[in-house]
């Protein structure tokens, strides 16, 4: 029954062509453009030898599901409960909990094909290594997934409607890409603005990955900042999301 | 036992008793209507059978089983098709039919239901497209395709046109002689005396009646409606002495009374008696509409 409305849900998410480009090809293509600006491949001293693009990946790979989490999937669930889509389900055996779930399923999944693109493309086209300690990347990066959903779930919990879902969901948008290092890698951010920005779900996402990336496990304190963002997004969540 | 029981059920929004205390049963294989003027409690109550809503107070049980607490075994036999909803803008009409199909334990095939509401040709027409005459015809589908015991139907023909409306009407008696209980929320008196073996009539949160359409009627004051034009003036005093008289109207020199049976009968002898001839004389039962009109007119004043 629920495998039902997971296939629909995908279904559906096939035939939006704006969610499919913003979440599965922007964020590759964002580093396919700063890839092919030469200066952008040279190592950098202040990034610790690194060149732009090497930093420019777990940027990407966290740009997906920012999009995903904060941006569509707010705006499809607070439209199923605003629409009444939900209320209908609630009369079937089907209870509205399996399209809520379906949802998170279809955005997550997208999110990590985006990642998984990102750093495709970052190996084949611009020889940025893949990550050197796996586990703990992998481990990161299903984190940052939960994090982005479960915010996204409150920014639905929170909007009454698809419009006010759109306001909020932009608010934390901007800040959250901010924090994933979209307009200056973590890496090269100020000492104390990098420490503060190491407590945001993004920003320890970004340094997570970051440290996968070169091989070291991701610390603790980065996966536990995540791990209580998941934990405290998901109970607000559950707290205030209305059904109808 | 009743498929449906409701007794005394209460519901309270933000301090005000939208239903205060409504009580009914259907039994099986009937078609129950809940007639009642906007705002009287109507969709509240089908909610709470359909397990939407969580009563106040109150009995509810539909097939014996509580809609809330055992929700899952109520929504496999009752379908449901409620005043406002969608479905996906983008799912077509084929695939919502699937996906509400699979479902049930039991679910009729969706194609001769498609067929038989005229949506064969919106098979692959996304629901966002449809008109609001389809998509009505699509949720009344839904509303059938999990083979259910029970259908619960929220303003079933509201944006229908006439002929899709009898229709409906018509598919609406051959689920019931499937057996199916069929509980009803109308406006219109036409679909409510068409259709249904009993009424409730809901008024300010309460039953104010609750009979077959005819005894509704019936116990309405005014049930029989006399008119004729005399061939000789008839006295005010000698009309008001008229036995269960309603009202007297009196048009171009055409008289208009309403009464009961036994009022027409006493015309018929005042008339004889003052050797009057009545030209044109009609005598009509009132409709459901006058007996609605009448059951609830306190609450409007």
């Amino acid at each position: 029954m629920t495998t039902a409305v997971l296939r629909t849900e995908v279904r559906l998410f096939r035939r939006e062509p704006g969610a499919l480009f913003w979440i599965l090809l922007f964020p590759t293509l964002l580093l396919v453009i700063l890839g092919s600006i030469p200066s952008f491949r040279d190592h950098q001293a202040d990034l610790g030898g690194l060149r732009t693009i090497d930093v420019y990946v777990p940027v990407a790979v966290l740009l997906g599901m920012i999009v995903g989490g904060l941006q569509s999937m707010p705006q499809t669930l607070t439209g199923y409960r605003e629409r009444g889509i939900l209320r209908r389900m609630a009369t079937t055996p089907v209870r509205p909990s399996a399209l809520l779930s379906a949802q998170m399923l279809v955005y997550g999944g997208a999110a990590l094909a985006s990642a998984l693109l990102s750093l495709l493309v970052g190996r084949l086209a611009f020889d940025v290594p893949l990550p050197k300690q796996p586990l703990g990347y992998v481990l990161a990066l299903l984190l940052a997934v939960l994090a982005a959903l479960a915010l996204g779930s409150v920014v639905s919990a929170l909007s009454r409607t698809t419009k006010i879902a759109g306001a909020i969901g932009s608010a934390f948008f901007f800040p959250s890409m901010f924090c994933a290092g979209v307009w200056l890698p973590t890496q090269a951010m100020p000492h104390l603005m990098a420490r503060i920005v190491g407590y945001t779900p993004f920003g320890a996402a970004a340094e997570a990955l970051n440290r996968a990336a070169a091989g070291h496990w991701p610390g603790w304190e980065h996966l536990g900042v995540l791990v209580m963002w998941v934990l405290l997004l998901t109970g607000a969540a559950s707290r205030w999301f209305r059904w109808e | 036992m009743p498929v449906i029981e409701v007794s005394e059920l209460r519901k309270t929004y933000s301090g005000r008793a939208v239903v205060d205390g409504v009580s009914f049963a259907v039994e099986e294989g009937e078609i129950f209507g809940i007639l009642g003027p906007n705002g009287a409690g109507k969709t509240t109550t089908v909610e709470c059978v359909e397990g939407l809503r969580v009563p106040d107070a109150g009995r509810v049980r539909v097939t014996g089983l509580d809609p809330v607490a055992d929700h899952a075994r109520v929504a496999r036999v009752l379908g449901a098709q409620l005043q406002e909803s969608e479905l996906q803008p983008k799912l077509t009409v084929r695939e919502g039919l699937e996906l509400y199909a699979s479902f049930y334990p039991n679910p009729s095939p969706w194609a001769p239901l498609a067929e038989r509401l005229g949506l064969t040709a919106q098979l692959t027409t996304r629901f966002g497209k449809l008109s609001g005459g389809q998509k009505q015809r699509l949720f009344i589908a839904l509303a059938l395709i999990g083979s259910p015991k029970v259908v619960v139907l929220d303003e079933l023909t509201t944006g229908l046109d006439p002929r899709a409306r009898r229709d409906t009407w018509e598919l609406i008696e051959d689920v019931r002689a499937g057996g199916v209980t069929v509980l009803l929320v109308t406006h219109f008196m036409e679909e409510a005396q068409r259709l249904c073996d009993r009424i409730a009539v809901i008024d300010g949160g309460r039953v104010a009646a609750l009979d077959t359409p005819a005894g509704l009627i019936r116990r309405s004051a005014g049930s029989t409606v006399i008119s004729f034009t005399p061939s000789a003036p008839l006295e005010d005093r000698d009309l008001n002495a008229l036995p269960a008289l309603t009202s007297v109207e009196r048009k171009d020199g055409r008289l208009t009374l309403a009464g009961t049976d036994e009022t027409v009968n006493a015309v018929i002898t005042l008339l004889a008696r003052h050797r009057i001839t009545a030209h044109q004389l009609r005598v009509s039962d009132a409709t459901l509409d006058d007996a609605f009109l009448d059951l609830t007119k306190e609450s409007v004043a």
